[in-house]
């Protein structure tokens, strides 16, 4: 038997051939799998039979005798399903996926210097050479021929290269000490007033930072690369516990850095061991409870507001929560009592215990269950969260959360108050540039919160320099980025938006972390750091009580979500005497804020312009006469923003109410209803415990156009 | 006497000067902008750009209780190594490495607060001139509470 060449050149070549070989090793597995389930596909066996066929001749030209007799007689069996002489039946496909381990084992030692591993294969090759009638190895080993003669079997367009990690991490040091340079250069140069000088520091700045971001990008891979091989995985499992599942995976272009995809490999392992051991039912407990025997696991990876989110689900028998809470009690990490007063989503959390587990038998899968703990610790050492979904009898969600340490976002980079920030894209709903509709009229105030009216939905929003105390000037022509909070949408405020920009997103120190405001950091294409901001965290810190981002002002629409018959929807409104008045919500069309200057008085009636149109204006004073407080030209209490209307809508007129001030919206029962005593109030109740007038604003919409105004 | 000595690294601190031991600094940066990091602690003083690593730069002035000199010429940044990566640590100089013989190491004065005792863990006696010795990790920590003036 011939032993490998150590010599210089050799080395390289032997390199070369376990780096494409476990390649091909992965590929192979995953068609295998496929090809049990779908034997009919042509395009698929030539691509197993090519895999076989280049382990064979790069094998035999480094004289690894055992892989190649290995792939050889893989090979032939291929051969035979191709030809239509056999069948891709189930143990003919186990025993090609053996080969597959087979082959794996006796290359691995090769990594470190040996020679193949001394593992007996002839059982294996009788076993595939038994499938497909294949001739029998001597005369195999007449075929032989040099791998030089055979035609390379790699696919047409190879647009990808395998470099050395080393070598990139080496690329990246290099790049970083260039950065430092250039960020020298910048500093010195434009003061120096060398202007060729400084532009060319420029382009060498531009240059450095694309560079850089290359780089980080090499050291991504797309999640795909792990889910593929767990399709063996759930394959195998299914077989040896005697039920049927299989495997289907979504998000594989979501990329994740090298370092954390290998920490989560052995925890997303278990996982899969727990659902196809625990979760998954027998064939015949599926087909009695009406499910198909057949158990579906599914992987899903995706982006979220700043985080890598993996959720593996099955639709098998969830977790029994009382099991969880006996066995808890019997192992003591809960006494009896504390665990009937127990809400089930701690319950549930229990199952992270260790030594918990909720199979009664040891299986020679997954032991006891074990390993949750040891999943949970292996996720929150790469700083991640788990979380777990039950659904008892339908399935189990688990859901992983993995800090974007270093993975890529795209995003929108947007300033305010003069720094830079980015928000995630997938938090991004829409932008309402300035000069569409008049953004800065749009901006609405609901009792001191502004909110912007949305085709027909009111949206909570956040002033984000203002929030951040980077500057409090309102941005002359506002930007509002639309964006998915954790339960509603609310808008961002912004002074601009720059461009979209893949960033490489690098984690902060934990007590930046849990400010709950940003998600990470992010190195701009110019160098600079713009902090990723956390999009849910931002709408809770905020506190967005308001629930008028579900409220609809559009009065047109008749038909109301039910609600009791004794709930109105009411505008709260305050009179300048302290006093609460309210307009029913139907017929309100918008809530506007006028200029003092820009209401305009002829014939004795104030009127404004509104939208094209001249609308009379009604004061509260004039509609209730006992009520007279507001001397004509008073500035509004919030002077800055304009007097305050409620323009009221009937038929395709418009009528404007002037009030002191609007309090709120609410949705409420009214108590204590006494008839009006006055005209101009329909009746009056106590809401939110203060004494309320509900205004007739029927009676005041005729009012204010039989004064005479209405176009 | 063993006569080993200890090699530190002078900085200057809102005019005073404090020791650093040298296997803890990496580098020191002049010149580099700090991105400010709004509503972050005042200990953070934003972050910085290390040759595409995101480092957070710390005003050691808040955990000692000193004061902002009147004069703000750009800080230095002072890059020190913990277990969690680099850290860089606000100074408004970087003085030269000097030896100090080991014996010559105190623990720091009683009459120091607690707070700011705490983040100095020796105080050295450099040419008639003591020299606080930072603790490094505790100064990056920051006191959880303000102290009340040293």
């Amino acid at each position: 038997m011939t032993t490998p060449a150590r010599d210089e050149g050799l080395d390289e070549v032997v390199r070369e051939f376990l780096a494409e070989t476990r390649e091909i090793l992965v590929r192979l597995e995953e068609g295998l799998v496929t090809l049990e389930r779908s034997p009919n596909n042509p395009e698929l066996l030539a691509g197993i039979f090519r895999g076989f066929h280049t382990i064979k001749g790069n094998s035999s030209f480094l004289g690894y005798t055992r892989v190649e007799e290995t792939a050889h007689a893989a090979e032939a069996l291929l051969a035979a399903f191709r030809d239509g002489r056999r069948r891709p039946a189930p143990e003919a496909v186990s025993a090609l996926l053996q080969a597959v381990d087979a082959v794996t084992r006796l290359v691995a030692p090769i990594g470190s210097g040996g020679a193949e591993a001394a593992v007996e294969v002839a059982p294996l090759v009788r076993r595939l050479s038994e499938f497909s009638g294949a001739v029998s190895a001597p005369e195999a080993a007449a075929a032989r021929a040099p791998a030089a003669a055979e035609p390379a079997a790699r696919p047409a367009a190879d647009a990808t290269v395998r470099v050395d990690v080393g070598l990139l991490d080496r690329l990246m040091n290099l790049v970083g000490e260039l950065v430092l340079a250039r960020n020298q250069l910048l500093q010195h140069l434009p003061a120096s007033g060398d202007s060729a000088g400084s532009r060319a520091a420029h382009r060498v700045n531009l240059i450095t930072s694309r560079l850089q971001e290359g780089i980080l990008k090499t050291r991504m891979q797309p999640v795909g690369n792990l889910l593929h091989r767990f399709s063996r995985v759930v394959r195998d499992l299914a077989v040896t516990c005697g039920k049927r599942a299989r495997l289907e995976t979504s998000g594989e272009d979501t990329e994740l850095d090298r370092a954390i995809l290998e920490a989560i490999s052995e925890p997303l392992t278990h996982l899969l061991r727990n659902a196809v051991d625990h979760g998954i039912e027998t064939p015949e407990a599926r087909a009695r409870a009406g499910k198909p025997e057949e158990g579906l696991i599914r992987i899903h990876a995706y982006h979220e507001s700043g985080q890598v989110v993996l959720e593996v689900a099955d639709d098998g028998a969830g977790v029994d929560v009382s099991k969880v809470r006996d066995r808890a009690v019997r192992l003591g990490h809960v006494t009896a009592q504390a665990a009937e007063q127990m809400p089930e989503p701690e319950l549930l959390a229990l199952i992270f215990a260790r030594g918990l587990s909720t199979s009664e038998q040891v299986t020679h899968v997954s032991g006891r269950g074990v390993g949750m703990d040891v999943v949970k610790s292996n996720i929150e050492r790469v700083g991640g969260a788990i979380e777990l979904v039950n659904a008892p009898g339908r399935g189990l969600v688990v859901r992983i959360r993995i800090p974007l340490t270093l993975a890529i976002l795209p995003a929108l980079i947007i300033s305010a108050g003069g720094e830079k920030f980015a928000l995630p894209q997938g938090c991004l709903l829409e932008l309402i540039r300035p000069g569409e509709t008049g953004t800065q009229r749009g901006i609405e105030r609901i009792h001191d919160a502004p909110v912007y009216r949305l085709r027909g939905k009111l949206l909570p929003l956040i002033y984000l320099s203002r929030f951040l105390g980077t500057g409090s000037d309102t941005p002359v022509s506002p930007t509002v980025v639309v964006l998915q909070g954790a339960d509603q949408a609310f808008g961002l405020v912004v002074d601009a938006v720059h461009d979209t920009e893949e960033i490489v997103v690098k984690s902060l120190s934990r007590r930046l972390r849990e400010l709950d405001l940003y998600a990470g950091a992010a190195i701009l294409g110019d160098g600079k750091i713009a902090l990723i901001l956390d999009v849910a965290g931002l709408a809770r810190r905020a506190k967005l009580k308001l629930d008028a981002a579900a409220v609809e002002l559009n009065s047109a629409s008749a038909a109301r979500p039910a609600t009791g018959p004794a709930c109105r929807r009411l505008l709260l409104l305050g009179s300048g005497d302290g006093g609460r008045l309210a307009v029913d919500l139907a017929g309100v069309a918008r809530l506007e804020h006028f200029r003092p200057d820009k209401i305009e008085s002829v014939a004795g009636r104030e009127m404004v312009q509104y939208r094209g149109e001249i609308i009379p204006l009604l004061r509260i004073s004039e509609a209730l006469p006992e009520r007279r407080k507001q001397p004509r030209s008073a500035a509004a209490p919030d002077g800055a923003d304009g007097v305050p209307v409620v323009i009221y809508r009937q038929a395709d007129r418009h009528v404007g109410l002037v009030v002191d001030s609007v309090l709120d919206i609410v949705e409420e029962a009214l108590h204590s209803e006494r008839p009006a005593t006055r005209t101009g109030v329909l009746t009056c109740a106590v809401v939110r415990d203060r004494v309320t007038e509900i205004l007739d604003m029927d009676h005041l919409f005729r009012q204010a156009v039989a004064a005479g105004g209405a176009r | 006497m063993s006569g080993t000595v200890r090699q530190l690294c002078m900085v200057l601190i809102s005019g005073r000067w404090y020791g650093l031991p040298v296997e803890r600094v990496q580098e020191v940066l002049r010149h580099s902008g700090l991105t400010a990091v709004p509503l972050a602690p005042p200990l953070v003083a934003g972050l910085l750009n290390l040759r595409g690593q995101v480092v957070e730069a710390i005003d050691p002035r808040v955990p000692l209780g000193l004061e902002t000199p009147a004069s703000e010429r750009p800080p230095v940044n002072v890059i020190l190594r913990t277990s969690g990566g680099p850290v860089s640590l606000l100074a408004d100089d970087v003085g030269d490495v000097v030896e100090v013989p080991e014996e010559s190491a105190e623990p720091p004065p009683s009459t120091l607060g607690e707070n700011i005792r705490r983040l100095i863990s020796t105080t050295c006696t450099l040419q008639d001139r003591l020299l606080p010795v930072l603790d490094v990790d505790r100064v990056i920590e920051g006191s959880s509470e303000r102290s009340s003036g040293s």
